[in-house]
């Protein structure tokens, strides 16, 4: 016999895994659209380490003169977007979810302490539900980043009629580099958390897969022992 | 947490369930994109994508005003040297003595007028963030007549009631569609000045539209002749894959 656990609901699993063709729609997409327009680089003044996105780039992905095609991808896949978003956070609210995934007064310290221990520096772990406080601030984060992505990217397609928003901001080219800085971010989380996810190993990913997830020998252990402290009856079935 | 106790076999089952379902997904996933790039093109987008484009419009339009205004700037920040952008109707063999800008009031009634003219007018500037639908943008300094107010100069409130109003270079290379409320906007200028001097040949001279409300595709430069419509009338940019509305 097998001990599971509940871990992510339908909607969330869903959720989740159409975001990924969503996004790299968009990302793409935002790509055809930035080459028309691409001053953005790494550097100082006239010194250039690295052209946003260098031209061999460019040319291996057969970006250039292809500006109609970008936008008319991304103002129709916005919509998709931002409606899973928006599904998204409304089913967090409802579900109650949302005390799970929000951090609360102890993550900011424990994120620390969670960041040690997967570089390997430290070896315990405080005590955790469904999420570590490192997965809050990120997950949390990735909901706010998807949030700016909307609001720079809503500034910039209407500048005009929403003049008040593209200021808040700091101006129209500001708002562009925003939405592009975001999608950088957006980039990296994803690099950090296909990291985390081969790291944290099949029985996790398939908790995003299948919704449950199975308790481990040592962890089945331990379940027993808090159980054979609370029944004392029971504790012949000690396993170890 | 809730807890359950299963057999190896219904863990086995419940997870292969489950990914054949992942599978099925990103399958359709790449399905679908397939479909969509095999779909007919409509004005050289995607069918769908233009339909799309066209939602838009109808979506974004309601929440246009006029008052609405883009952000207007002070002279100093005005560039001294303007991005020249696109030739398409600015052809060598236009001779600036000889225009006059034709409007078409209704088929068969046309009158044709000169800059000074115009120039009557009285004279609207603007200093504004001037937005090209390739992602740049320039503070530039316009002078010239407000469309509202050329309209009503030249009593052509029946003309604006209808939803589009045309414009075109004189060789016809160049040609826009603007929905008549953009053009009637306080901001859009039939524009014959830059940086307090007559319009450089390369920048629309004898005279262009500037209009803050649209993407620079819109503020066609050397206008020939303006006409009004109730249906769409071709668009250079609309014709090679791009919104027709392009509303900012």
């Amino acid at each position: 016999m097998k001990r599971i656990v509940k871990k992510h609901p339908l909607a969330i699993r869903w959720f989740h895994w159409l975001n990924f063709p969503i996004l790299a729609v968009m990302i793409w997409s935002g790509i055809l659209i930035y080459w028309a327009n691409d001053v953005y680089k790494l550097g100082w003044n006239d010194k250039t380490i690295l052209k946003i996105f260098p031209d061999s780039f460019n040319k291996a992905l057969n970006i250039p003169f292809r500006l109609a095609e970008g936008m008319s991808l991304h103002f129709f896949f916005m919509w998709i977007f931002a409606i899973n978003g928006l599904l998204y956070v409304l089913y967090l609210v409802f579900s109650k979810e949302w005390k799970l995934i929000l951090p609360n007064k102890r993550s900011f310290k424990e994120a620390w302490i969670v960041l040690l221990h997967d570089l390997r520096i430290r070896k315990d772990l405080p005590v955790q539900k469904k999420y570590n406080a490192a997965q809050r601030l990120a997950y949390t984060g990735v909901i706010f980043m998807g949030f700016f992505m909307l609001v720079t990217g809503l500034a910039i397609y209407k500048p005009a009629q929403l003049y008040w928003l593209c200021a808040m901001l700091g101006g129209y080219q500001w708002a562009r580099a925003e939405h592009f800085i975001i999608t950088i971010l957006f980039c990296l989380f994803f690099l950090v958390h296909i990291i985390q996810v081969i790291l944290a190993g099949w029985n996790n990913f398939r908790g995003m897969v299948a919704g449950f997830e199975v308790i481990k020998g040592k962890d089945l252990a331990v379940a027993k022992e808090t159980e054979a402290v609370e029944h004392p009856d029971n504790s012949q079935n000690k396993t170890n | 947490m809730e807890e359950k106790l299963v057999t190896a076999a219904q863990v086995r089952n419940k997870t292969l369930v489950s990914l054949f379902f992942l599978l099925l997904f990103i399958a359709s996933s790449i399905v679908t994109w397939n479909w969509l790039q095999k779909q007919p093109k409509e004005k050289e987008a995607l069918k769908p994508l233009r339909q799309a484009l066209d939602a838009n419009e109808s979506i974004f339009s309601g929440m246009f005003s006029n008052y609405h205004l883009v952000k207007t700037y002070p002279k100093e920040m005005a560039a001294p040297k303007v991005r020249v952008n696109g030739n398409a109707g600015m052809s060598d063999d236009f001779d600036p003595s000889t225009w006059k800008l034709k409007l078409i009031k209704r088929p068969g009634d046309t009158v044709f007028i000169s800059l000074d003219e115009i120039k009557k007018i009285a004279k609207t500037e603007i200093i504004f963030d001037f937005k090209c639908i390739e992602g740049w943008s320039q503070v530039s300094h316009w002078a010239g007549v407000r469309f509202s107010d050329f309209v009503k100069y030249y009593g052509l409130d029946a003309q604006a009631q209808l939803q589009f109003t045309g414009l075109e270079t004189p060789d016809d290379e160049y040609y826009v569609g603007i929905d008549t409320k953009s053009m009637m906007h306080p901001q859009t200028l039939l524009c014959y000045e830059m940086n307090g001097a007559p319009l450089p040949l390369n920048q629309g001279f004898p005279l262009r539209l500037i209009i803050p409300v649209k993407y620079g595709v819109k503020s066609i430069k050397r206008i020939g002749s303006i006409y009004f419509s109730n249906s769409r009338p071709p668009d250079y940019w609309y014709e090679r894959g791009y919104d027709y509305y392009c509303g900012l």
